[in-house]
């Protein structure tokens, strides 16, 4: 059976009818077409398909879609409009945070979770926020030193 | 096959009359086991599925009339430890708390769903025995508190009848007597998304002169649920407290394990490392005490 869902997706208000199995990346893949956000595991281990719900960290693969009624979700296509880069999306270009780039968009979601709540924050809290997040090409050091040059420019 | 129905109560009466239709309703908050556990396969998702995740009633940390603790079943895990009342008088549990999954993990995770899930790596549940806590049920004909020691009742069972919502943690007000300091430590293999593979809370309470006056001990993930090391904690009540008798403590509390093979450590690995972690959340509970520092 199919349930009535309104969702809050970056700022725009979708109307779904979505079974109760269906997992929110699977319906911001799918039906919102939103790609940005990434399955990595599908069990809530590597943190590729981080969105914010309510503006936390949230994996999204293992959320149920329904759940997030009535809520605000932000996903990566959120930071920036065709074109422009976030300055996050700038600094982990700059600092070589990224590679294959298949653990970018969660990444900046989480990164950017952190930054909305804390101004300054340290190396490791920053490592500490980032730690539901998996890359496997870049050895993380390229993506903490770009959430602490975004997070030195205020 | 039925086919899977989900239903959100907007209150808790609205709940309790939801769980005591369908013997097999299953709840769901924050989904950080339950849906986890079907996206790996563990297990499939229930087909009644019953929304908690807005009743407003389960939510909130607050000081009872005695100088206790009640804290909501949807308190979640980063709830908990941003609680300067938690992090200041039940420091074990902030621990605990502080240790589970990944900030996301931490948001959505909850009080309840911890407690209900009944793993016996369970984070919270050293904590919640050595605070002797209390776990509140309601259901359509009314409600009850049973100790979180006869709640759990084994790996992913709990003395909860059909109908019976978890409501609250009841946490009594720390006794008088002396100073107390808790913590609570694990064995792990990485800092995030990680379970206890061996972990054991600690409570301890020492007079001015810094003897031990009371104390307190459980171990996590050794036993089918998690459990009181008794004859440790004999061995400290009375004592100066001192290094000597740490180890000993620590030692003796291998008595309690009863430990099992699986993927995460072998019986003998975890019987081995109880001493050492005992050992690790005795002293820090001890520097607590002493210090006041949390």
């Amino acid at each position: 059976m199919r349930y009535p869902l309104a969702i809050e997706v970056n700022g725009i208000v979708y109307e779904e009818e979505i079974e109760p199995h269906r997992s929110l990346l699977s319906v911001l893949r799918g039906e919102l077409g939103l790609t940005g956000t990434k399955e990595g595991c599908d069990d809530s281990e590597c943190g590729a398909c981080m969105v914010l719900l309510d503006g936390r960290p949230v994996n999204s693969c293992s959320f149920l879609a329904l759940q997030a009624g009535g809520r605000r979700v932000e996903t990566v296509e959120s930071l920036s409009k065709p074109g422009e880069l976030h300055p996050l999306q700038a600094a982990f270009l700059e600092e070589g945070g990224v590679q294959c780039g298949f653990c970018t968009p969660g990444m900046l979601m989480s990164a950017r979770s952190l930054l909305d709540r804390s101004t300054h924050p340290t190396e490791a809290e920053i490592k500490r926020h980032l730690s539901g997040n998996l890359c496997r090409c870049t050895g993380y050091a390229g993506i903490v030193r770009a959430v602490m040059k975004v997070a030195a420019a205020g | 096959m039925i086919e899977r129905t989900y239903r959100e109560p907007a209150d808790l009466a609205e709940a309790r009359a939801m769980l005591a239709q369908h013997e097999g309703a299953r709840v769901v908050a924050g989904g950080t086991d339950l849906v986890v556990a079907a996206r790996s396969g563990k297990s499939p998702l229930p087909q009644r599925l019953v929304a908690i995740h807005r009743l407003r009633e389960l939510s909130g940390i607050e000081p009872t009339a005695d100088g206790g603790l009640r804290i909501g079943a949807l308190t979640t895990h980063a709830e908990l430890e941003a609680s300067a009342l938690v992090v200041e008088s039940w420091s074990a549990l902030a621990d605990a708390s502080a240790l589970v999954g990944s900030p996301a993990t931490r948001h959505l995770g909850t009080l309840g769903g911890n407690v209900c899930n009944a793993s016996p790596a369970m984070e919270l549940g050293s904590p919640l025995l050595v605070f002797d806590a209390h776990v509140e049920l309601a259901s359509a004909e009314g409600s009850r508190r049973v100790p979180f020691g006869s709640f759990v009742t084994g790996p992913g069972r709990t003395s909860a009848q059909t109908g019976e919502l978890m409501t609250a943690v009841v946490l009594p007000a720390p006794e008088p007597r002396g100073r107390m300091g808790t913590a609570y430590t694990r064995l792990e293999y990485r800092l995030a998304m990680e379970i206890a593979v061996v972990g054991a809370a600690a409570m301890i309470r020492v007079d001015h002169a810094g003897r031990c006056v009371e104390a307190r001990i459980a171990l996590t993930a050794v036993a089918p649920t998690c459990v009181r090391a008794a004859e440790a904690e004999q061995v400290l009540r009375g004592s100066a407290a001192d290094e000597a008798r740490i180890e000993q403590a620590a030692q003796a509390a291998a008595a309690a394990a009863r430990p099992i093979d699986d993927v995460r450590a072998s019986a003998p690995y975890r019987s081995a490392m109880v001493p050492v972690i005992v050992r690790r959340a005795l002293t820090r509970a001890l520097d607590r005490a002493r210090t006041g520092a949390r």
